[in-house]
C-alpha cells in the first residue's frame, strides 16, 4: 500500500490519511466582495503537476502539509503546518517590500 | 476450402472493397468554422449534430489519443434519469429519450438494453430521499416508483436482502434505467459526423488556446496551429487544463473513478442494482460479464492508476450484494479521470472567452448525457447566441450568482 511520511507519526499507510484540499489563502471575509468569495469557494486551479496540500493523519488528528505531484502521485515532501504561517509571513513581507 | 468461401472472397476482391467506418486522420487545414477539442462521446456527438442538423460541416474534432479513449471507454454505462433536481431530471430525461432511438438515428447498434435500475434503501433517510426523487421523476413523466422488499425479492432473487448488515427497506425502481455499448456511442456518432463532412483528427493534442482581445481565434496543437471561428472543449478530466490554456478557472477538480468487470457467466441479473450506502453498483452486460462500479478515489489525481484498496472494497461490497459472485474472477479493472463539480451538475455553455464554449463537469454521470449534451452544444454554437433552455441551469455563471443545482442526493453512489 502507498505510504505517507507524516511529520509527527512517521511512515504510515495512506488509508490513515484524509485529503484536506490545496493550500491557499482565504480572502478577508470582512472586506472581500461576493464575487471574490464565490471565486475562492468554487473556482479551482486543479493543477496537473506539483501542489501543496493539507492532509490529516486521522488517528492522531494531526494536520500537516504535503508537496505532491498530481500527475505522478509522488509525494516529494511533508511539512509541519507551522511552516504555513512562516510562508504566509514571508509572502507578506515580500508583498510589503514590493510597494 | 468450401467453394462458396472462395467465391465470396473473389466477389469482394473484384467488387467492392470493405469501406472503413472511420477515415484515417487527414492533414490539418489552417482554419475551421468550429474546432472541437476532445474526441469522446460528447465531442463526437456535438460534431454529429452540428453537421447533420445545422449544416455546419467545416468542423474538426481534435483528439490527443484515439476516438473514445477517455471516459467514454471507461464508464459503466448506466443510463437513467431518476435524479433529484427538476433541472437534472428534465435534462437527463431528454437524453434517455434520444438514447432510446439512437441505434436508428445512427444506423449503428448501440445494444441499448432497458433493464430497469433498482436503487436500494437501507435507512429511513434513504427512503425519504427516494420518495422525493420518485415524485420529481413522475412529475416530469418518468417511469419511476417505490417498491417493497417483497417486490425486490421477486425482481432480483439472487440479491442478499441483508448486505453488509444493512436491511433492504425498499427500493427506487426506475423502469427506464438502461445500459448500452459505450464504444458504439462514440463510433456511431463519429461515423455519422464523418459521413457528413466533419474531419476527425486522432493523435492530435491541443497545447494552447489562442485568444485575442477576449475572443478565441484558434488552438495550437502538436501538429501545428489551427484557426477557428469558435472552439468547444469537451475533455472530461482535463477540463481545467484546457480552460487554463484559455485563461480562466473552472469549478472542477479531477478525481479518478475506478471500475472493474468479472469473467462472463450465464445471465442471472436483469436489472441494474445500486446500493448508495455500500457505495457499490452492479450490472450484468449482454456478454454476461458483471460490471462493478462505486465511489470516487479519496483525493484528486490526473492518473488512471488503480489501487488495490479501492478494488478490494468494491469487490467486498459487490459480494455482499450478490454472495454467489464470490466464485467469479476479475477479468479487467481500470480507472478514468472525472471532472467533478461541487454540485454534481455539469458546466455547459458560455465561458469568459468569446466564442469559446464549455462542455465540462461531467464527472461520474456524463455518459448518459452524451446525446443531449451533443445536441444542445450544437444548438448553442449554431444559434444566434441564445443558450438552449435545458442547458441554462448549468451555466458557469451559476457559481458567481450562487444558483447551484445540487444533485448531491442522487450521487451517493457515483454513476
Ligand atoms: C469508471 C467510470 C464509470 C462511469 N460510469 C458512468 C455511468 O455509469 N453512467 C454515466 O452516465 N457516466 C459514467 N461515467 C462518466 C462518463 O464516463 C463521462 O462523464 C463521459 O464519458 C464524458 O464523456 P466526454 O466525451 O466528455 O469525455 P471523454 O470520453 O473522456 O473524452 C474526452 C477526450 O478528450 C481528450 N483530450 C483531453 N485533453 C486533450 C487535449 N489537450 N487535446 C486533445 N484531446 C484531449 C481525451 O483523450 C479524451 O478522449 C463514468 C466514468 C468513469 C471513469
Amino acid at each position: 500500500m502507498k505510504q505517507i511520511l507524516c511529520p509527527m507519526n512517521g511512515l504510515r499507510d495512506i488509508d490513515e490519511f484524509v485529503y484536506g484540499g490545496v493550500v491557499r489563502d482565504m480572502p478577508d471575509t470582512a472586506h472581500c466582495s461576493d464575487e471574490d468569495w464565490s471565486e475562492y469557494l468554487f473556482l479551482m486551479d486543479n493543477t496537473a503537476g506539483l501542489v501543496r496540500e493539507w492532509w490529516l493523519h486521522s488517528p492522531s488528528g494531526y494536520w500537516f502539509i504535503a508537496e505532491r505531484d498530481t500527475v505522478s502521485d509522488v509525494i516529494s515532501a511533508t511539512f509541519d503546518p507551522s511552516l504555513f504561517f512562516t510562508w504566509a509571513a514571508a509572502e507578506h513581507t515580500q508583498a510589503n517590500s514590493d510597494d | 476450402m468450401p467453394l462458396t468461401l472462395i467465391k465470396a472472397a473473389f466477389d469482394r476482391a473484384i467488387g467492392k472493397a470493405v469501406a472503413a467506418d472511420l477515415p484515417t486522420t487527414p492533414e490539418l487545414k489552417s482554419h475551421y468554422d468550429v474546432v472541437i477539442v476532445g474526441g469522446g462521446g460528447h465531442g463526437l456527438a456535438t460534431a454529429y449534430y452540428l453537421a447533420n442538423y445545422h449544416g455546419i460541416t467545416n468542423v474538426a474534432v481534435l483528439e490527443k489519443a484515439y476516438l473514445g479513449s477517455g471516459n467514454t471507454a471507461r464508464n459503466t454505462a448506466v443510463i437513467r434519469s431518476n435524479y433529484l433536481t427538476p433541472e437534472g431530471v428534465e435534462f437527463y430525461r431528454a437524453s434517455v429519450d434520444l438514447f432510446q432511438d439512437l441505434s436508428y438515428e445512427l444506423d449503428f447498434n448501440m445494444m441499448y438494453s432497458e433493464r430497469g435500475q433498482l436503487t436500494l434503501a437501507h435507512t429511513d433517510a434513504n427512503l425519504r430521499s427516494f420518495r422525493q426523487r420518485c415524485a420529481v421523476n413522475q412529475h416530469f413523466g418518468g417511469r419511476t416508483e417505490m417498491i417493497s422488499p417483497d417486490e425486490i425479492r421477486h425482481l432480483v432473487p439472487s440479491l442478499n436482502m441483508h448486505p453488509g448488515h444493512y436491511p433492504v427497506l425498499g427500493g427506487l425502481w426506475h423502469i427506464e434505467g438502461a445500459t448500452a455499448r459505450h464504444d458504439a456511442v462514440a463510433w456511431g456518432y463519429a461515423r455519422g459526423a464523418s459521413r457528413a463532412g466533419v474531419e476527425l483528427h486522432q493523435l492530435t493534442e491541443v497545447r494552447d488556446v489562442l485568444v485575442e482581445s477576449g475572443r478565441v481565434v484558434g488552438v495550437a496543437t502538436d501538429r501545428g496551429r489551427v484557426g477557428a471561428g469558435c472552439v468547444i472543449q469537451a475533455v472530461a478530466g482535463h477540463s481545467s487544463v484546457l480552460a487554463g490554456y484559455a485563461g480562466f478557472k473552472l469549478p472542477i477538480t479531477t478525481y479518478p473513478l475506478q471500475a472493474m468487470v468479472t469473467q462472463p457467466v450465464k445471465p442471472f441479473l436483469d436489472p441494474l442494482v445500486s446500493s448508495p450506502s455500500l457505495h457499490c453498483y452492479v450490472q450484468q452486460t449482454s456478454r454476461g460479464e458483471i460490471v462493478i462500479g462505486g465511489g470516487s478515489d479519496p483525493y484528486p489525481l490526473y492518473n488512471t492508476r488503480a489501487t488495490l484498496g479501492l478494488k478490494e472494497q468494491l469487490v467486498a461490497n459487490a459480494v455482499e450484494l450478490f454472495p454467489r459472485m464470490g466464485e467469479l474472477r476479475t477479468l479487467r479493472q481500470w480507472a478514468g479521470l472525472t471532472d467533478m463539480t461541487p454540485d454534481y451538475s455539469p458546466v455547459m455553455g458560455l465561458s469568459p472567452v468569446e466564442n469559446y464554449y464549455l462542455d465540462a463537469g461531467w464527472g461520474t454521470w456524463g455518459f448518459k448525457a452524451t446525446p443531449i449534451a451533443g445536441k444542445l452544444m450544437a444548438e448553442l454554437v449554431a444559434g444566434d447566441g441564445g443558450v438552449p433552455r435545458l442547458m441554462q441551469p448549468f451555466s458557469l455563471e451559476r457559481f458567481r450568482s450562487l444558483n447551484l443545482v445540487n444533485e448531491m442526493g442522487a450521487t451517493a453512489a457515483s454513476h
